[in-house]
């Protein structure tokens, strides 16, 4: 298990593989960063001399790709600042509804969440 | 899809004018508008808008953070009065 950047640990597959465990590197920018730094994406991570590794933290630096708690944290001040100027987009996602005007009379679950029946209440006789 | 780079964004001018006018005059008065698809910017922070939503103005202060978001995004068109409203009340 290598220590790349802090806390990311990714471990015995092919370092091309490897990055994408950290939060905020997929594979398409785990691809450009070894490109970047010149090294191998079929090497195993465990392979990697200290060096490389150095050369792949200063490429993800020098580019300033955001990372773990800093990309959490950009999105969150994103979404806050969106709730705090009160637009549409702020609004839909204060009440968990979808942002981009998709339809809600159905769908729209992943937003929603689980299904919760409103019933309506019966008027007394 | 976003808008085409070579326009540039959409700024109602007969707005951006009366804006001119007001900053010119150093006046603060809220302007009466149904442009709702203009812009906000950064000439608009600071005033007040009443922004038609198709029945009322709604009242919208404009801050830094609104630049480049639309007018139209702080005056809701729809209103959700909830489900179920059959109360006693209403059924009467």
């Amino acid at each position: 298990m290598a220590r790349l950047l802090g806390v990311d640990i990714p471990n015995e597959k092919r370092i091309e593989a490897s990055l994408p465990y950290i939060y905020g590197i997929g594979l398409a920018l785990a691809k450009k960063i070894l490109g970047q730094a010149n090294i191998n994406p079929d090497t195993r991570t465990g392979e990697l001399t200290n060096e490389q590794i150095g050369a792949i933290v200063s490429v993800i630096q020098a580019n300033g790709i955001a990372i773990e708690g800093d990309l959490r944290r950009e999105l969150q001040l994103n979404l806050k600042r969106l709730q705090q100027i009160n637009c549409y987009r702020g609004i839909r996602h204060r009440k968990g509804l979808p942002v981009r005007g998709q339809r809600t009379k159905t769908n729209a679950r992943t937003r929603k969440g689980p299904r919760r029946t409103v019933g309506v209440q019966k008027a007394k006789k | 899809m976003g808008r085409s780079l070579k326009k540039g964004p959409f700024v109602n001018q007969k707005l951006l004018i009366k804006i001119d006018k007001l900053n010119e005059a150093g006046q603060k008065r809220p302007i009466k508008t149904w442009a709702r698809a203009s812009m906000i910017t950064p000439d608009f922070v600071g005033h007040n808008f009443l922004v038609h939503n198709g029945k009322d103005f709604v009242n919208v202060y404009v801050t830094e953070n609104m630049v480049g978001h639309k007018l139209g995004e702080f005056s809701p068109t729809r209103i959700f009065k909830g489900h179920g409203a059959h109360t006693a009340k209403v059924t009467k």
